[in-house]
């Protein structure tokens, strides 16, 4: 079992991104105090409902304990939490944790504090997406682009075409791995080329539309 | 057991990937008298996802369904969505919640389900198809049903993140016994374990190693749960979620590789074992559509009952 014996920072440095090519580290962005930016806290209070909790963070460190992906992430969430309230922007909105995280809410629910970690971490990916912060080289932001295009376009999703899209588009080598499985599930009916659709996509492109106004 | 129909919501998986657990929930519903009615266009409940781009927009998809569950069913009353991935369940409770404040961002909402010509009045809620079946039907119906207990068969129950977390709706959030309590009332022994809540690393991905996001991290994850499992002596897993249980299946060849540790467990869903159990023919269960599926010898339904009908000795022998 040599994988469990690997040191997080082993785990860390080799395989946070699964493929070949290695996402660029944060390299501390922010060096000097005056780049910090004291809003911060502020902007993400303001994003998230109850984020203002963000303040009464005691920095247990019980979400690094709880969340299963921490060994892959840069920064653990309780030092996430802890830059964010400093306001060190750059760094965190450069940070594959909001990324990583697979929104399984365990430190929401164990934070003694009932700090919604878990909307945080989404309330950063907008930011790191509005402002293209988001790691260049990770896979999610570009997952939750195609995602969020498909639904907009035809209501549903279809497994196969988003992942085709993706592999495509990020690792198109990685796709020869996936064939045996793929084509397994596709005879027992389970991965489908027809693409789903609704009828009222007409509504809902309008919904949305009103919605961003 | 008066005949109850539900309005149900499928989510995409359940076209998808998670078909054999359509298939098989719509059956045992209907075998234990609860039809479900597919909603009619329904559209995607913004999963994980979207609340990425933009969370009122996210919210407001999943409250898309909850409206047009209301206009289907007009009147006063509450009206049940049962939607089947967790990962729906959570968006459309989550909508709930949202709506239900009546802050700021239910009015954004609000306007947004407007501008289409749909309301949310409140009374539309969203179920678990697990609640409906230990809650509403009840374990002592299911049990009165069962034609083929699964005696002795150890069973793992795995609940995944989403149901019990952020909103523990109606199990514990630290220990879900439901689906356990379902495994014991239809004969099979449930296999104690604690990691029936921990993420299986695919919830957030859509469709987890399918679009392998971080393979590596996904596989440690699924592994973690496959290992203790079958430690404690499980036979079988049984989810309730088409991402846990297609990330715990798809890959167990890959993982054996991986962590050299031969893995080759069952991952079925809980209400693929219920129609067993209750004699409902496999193929309506969607039985063929699992990646590994065996019962143990020992098992009635492979020796006992058949045997037994023909006045044969102890198959189990």
């Amino acid at each position: 079992m040599g994988a469990l014996t690997q040191t997080a920072t082993d785990v860390r440095k080799t395989q946070t991104n699964g493929s070949r090519k290695k996402w660029r580290p944060v390299k501390d962005q922010s060096k000097f105090e005056a780049q910090l930016d004291p809003g911060f806290a502020a902007e993400i209070a303001a994003e998230v409902e109850g984020g203002e909790l963000l303040h009464q963070c005691i920095q247990c460190g019980t979400c690094s304990a709880v969340c299963p992906l921490s060994a892959y992430m840069d920064l653990t969430p309780r030092r996430l939490i802890a830059m964010t309230r400093a306001g060190v922007r750059d760094d965190v909105l450069h940070s594959v944790t909001p990324w990583a995280c697979t929104s399984c809410y365990a430190c929401t629910v164990e934070c003694p504090k009932r700090i919604p970690i878990t909307d945080i971490m989404h309330a950063l990916r907008r930011i790191s997406m509005r402002e293209t912060t988001y790691p260049r080289r990770f896979i999610t932001p570009v997952m939750t682009r195609a995602f969020v295009d498909m639904i907009t376009d035809r209501g549903r999703s279809t497994e196969s075409w988003i992942s085709l899209k993706l592999y495509l588009k990020t690792r198109p080598t990685e796709l020869l791995k996936n064939i045996p499985v793929g084509s397994r599930l596709m005879r027992q009916g389970r991965l489908g080329l027809r693409r789903e659709s609704i009828e009222g996509r007409e509504d809902l492109r309008t919904m949305l539309e009103a919605m961003s106004r | 057991m008066t005949a109850t129909r539900y309005t149900y919501y499928p989510g995409c998986s359940g076209k998808g990937v998670g078909r054999a657990y359509e298939e098989s929930l719509l059956t045992v519903f209907e075998h234990l008298g609860a039809g479900l009615d597919e909603l009619d266009d329904w559209n995607c409940c913004g999963a994980t996802a979207w609340p990425s781009v933009d969370e009122d927009q996210a919210n407001a998809l999943a409250a898309r369904n909850l409206a047009l569950t209301e206009q289907r069913t007009p009147g006063a009353g509450p009206v049940d969505l049962v939607a089947a991935c967790t990962g729906c369940y959570r968006a459309l409770v989550r909508a709930e919640h949202v709506l239900g404040e009546r802050g700021p961002a239910a009015q954004k909402i609000g306007g947004g389900l407007a501008s289409i010509g749909l309301d949310y009045e409140g009374r539309a809620r969203a179920r678990h198809p697990l609640d409906i079946l230990v809650n509403e039907i009840g374990l002592d119906a299911i049990s009165a049903a069962v034609v083929r207990p699964l005696t002795g068969l150890k069973v793992a129950s795995y609940y995944g993140c989403l149901l019990v977390r952020p909103f523990a709706t109606f199990d514990d959030q630290w220990n879900p016994t439901s689906m356990d309590r379902l495994v014991a009332a239809i004969g099979a022994e449930p296999v104690d374990w604690p990691l029936k809540t921990r993420c299986c690393g695919g919830s957030c991905y859509c469709g987890g190693p399918v679009i392998g996001v971080m393979p590596e991290a996904t596989m440690q994850l699924s592994y973690a749960l496959l290992r203790e499992a079958t430690k404690r002596g499980a036979e079988m897993i049984v989810t309730i979620c088409p991402l846990c249980q297609f990330n715990m299946e798809g890959f167990q060849d890959r993982m054996s590789k991986r962590f050299n540790h031969p893995l080759d467990v069952p991952v079925a869903f809980i209400s693929q074992l219920v129609g067993i159990a209750l004699g409902i023919d496999e193929k309506a269960l969607g039985i063929k559509r699992l990646l590994r599926w065996r019962l143990p010898e020992r098992d009635p339904i492979a020796a006992g009952v058949g045997s037994a009908a023909e006045g044969g000795g102890d198959a189990r022998a």
